[in-house]
């Protein structure tokens, strides 16, 4: 069991436990004022954790995605927020790593910069105009100008950390005929960039992850364009990595709301022994929905690690495999909020603050994302169609 | 049967069939996820075929070409 080896040695480290302590410091200003938790990801990047999707080759710590869930777990159980930028950031990286086409040297040395420079990758896939819509998208490249750079103009709605990464990942059509799912990948530096912030971030939960809507213009060189259409790397690689890394963004929220809820009930028991205060089994109820919660989480982070590699990889393009992990995103969304409503009925007022050891506040409000970041209704609807033609377990 | 896969394709695939040919990508050229499904089950009706599960598959009906591979194999199976 190599693997579980290295998730403790990249998690146990010093300058990683360094960076979750300043996530839990900070965790309660980011939400109140809703800015970004730089500090967290300096301390991510003092730990080189933003190079560890990065492969071996290229100077990175080659996690899998076992790995990289453990230690979003972590994060998020003291900051969602910086939970979510990592989960992010790497979702960007596998994205790059696991489709280079069979040699590209110019995203090769980009990767190689990220695990020297730790640079951080935020993702425009939204769109104004395609309803949510992953596969499909409305701005292209344009043909080269006369300096042989090329060119593309998107209205990205939500750019999570937009304005504070050092790259961002865009999805656009591969050219100005193409149609709408005929799309590719374009890895632009901000210097390269002119991004005009559209709207406010001023939200219920996940506040620190600032991510209003942009318009993007980019002017890049053809190289930076992924040579590998986007169908395969979203069916092998984006959506899994999102449902698998996003779930354990949520179950790190549920963990610290109910770890909160637990030590209330205990401090309750405490003031009359002998007696089992009534809180108890609304929290017995709730440990048995963690422990659901872990199985679903852990059973399709095991599933995506045994077909990830060469042998299993043409079953993430099946209808089955489809249906699956849109099931993963749409259940992980939904336990989150109902385990932090439980440990906020546990906790009472006292929960129901947005200070204190009992608070689940922020939790609460983090958790009301899951079901909207990719509308739960949506994946229901795609799914809908999937199970016209897919006949489960057969 | 390419001729009869066309027709298929024609109906349900949701692309311009002037500018496909047996080995274009149906997905490059237009053809969404929910069309795709719906391709897959006209064809099983068309054919009188089940896929089964391993071959409901991105890359098995990405082109004329591919999805006449995989009927073959099926009516082999068949036969």
């Amino acid at each position: 069991m190599s693997p579980q080896v290295e998730t403790e040695e990249l998690i146990a480290s010093g300058a990683f436990r360094q960076a979750l302590e300043i996530a839990a410091g900070q965790a309660a200003d980011v939400d109140r004022r809703g800015r970004f938790p730089s500090e967290t990801l300096e301390a991510l990047r003092a730990a080189g954790a933003l190079g560890w999707s990065v492969p071996r080759e290229y100077g990175g710590a080659g996690a899998h995605i076992g790995e990289l869930s453990q230690a979003t777990l972590e994060l998020s159980r003291r900051c969602a927020t910086s939970g979510m930028a990592f989960a992010m950031h790497h979702i960007q990286v596998a994205s790059i790593a696991r489709h280079l086409g069979g040699g590209s040297p110019w995203f090769e040395d980009y990767l190689r910069r990220v695990a020297r420079e730790q640079r951080l990758i935020a993702s425009a896939t939204s769109e104004v105009g395609v309803g949510g819509d992953l596969r499909r998208s409305i701005a292209a490249v344009q043909p080269p100008s006369a300096d042989g750079l090329v060119q593309f103009e998107k209205r990205g709605s939500t750019i999570s950390y937009g304005a504070q990464a050092d790259d961002l990942l865009t999805t656009v059509r591969r050219g100005p005929n193409a149609e709408p799912g005929d799309q590719v990948l374009v890895l632009t530096h901000q210097s390269q960039m002119e991004m005009t912030q559209t709207g406010e971030w001023d939200t219920l939960g996940m506040r620190g992850t600032c991510s209003p809507g942009f318009v993007v213009k980019a002017s890049f060189h053809p190289d930076q364009i992924l040579p590998v259409p986007f169908g395969a790397i979203a069916a092998e690689t984006m959506v899994p990595y999102s449902h698998i890394l996003w779930a354990h963004v949520w179950l790190g929220i549920a963990t610290d709301a109910s770890s909160r809820a637990q030590n209330f009930v205990r401090a309750q028991a405490r003031q009359s022994p002998g007696t089992i205060p009534p809180t108890a089994l609304r929290l017995s109820e709730l440990s048995a929905r963690m422990a659901q919660f872990r199985a679903l989480v852990q059973t399709a982070t095991d599933e995506y690690l045994d077909l990830a590699d060469k042998d299993g990889r043409r079953e993430l393009s099946t209808v089955g495999y489809a249906v699956r992990i849109n099931n993963l995103k749409i259940a992980a969304s939904e336990l989150v909020f109902e385990a932090c409503y439980g440990a906020l009925r546990i906790c009472g007022f006292a929960g129901y603050g947005n200070c204190g050891p009992y608070s689940v506040a922020r939790q609460l409000r983090d958790a009301g994302s899951a079901a909207l970041q990719i509308a739960n209704d949506r994946l229901h609807a795609t799914n809908a169609a999937l199970l016209t033609v897919y006949r489960e377990g057969k | 049967m390419k001729t009869k896969i066309r027709e298929v394709v024609k109906k349900h695939a949701g692309v311009e069939l002037a500018n496909v040919q047996d080995s274009t990508d149906l997905y490059r050229a237009g053809m969404t996820s929910y069309a795709s499904v719906a391709l897959m089950i006209a064809l099983e009706n068309e054919f009188g075929v089940e896929f089964p599960e391993h071959m409901l598959s991105r890359t098995v009906f990405e082109s004329i070409d591919s999805i006449a591979h995989a009927i073959d194999s099926l009516s082999e199976v068949n036969q």
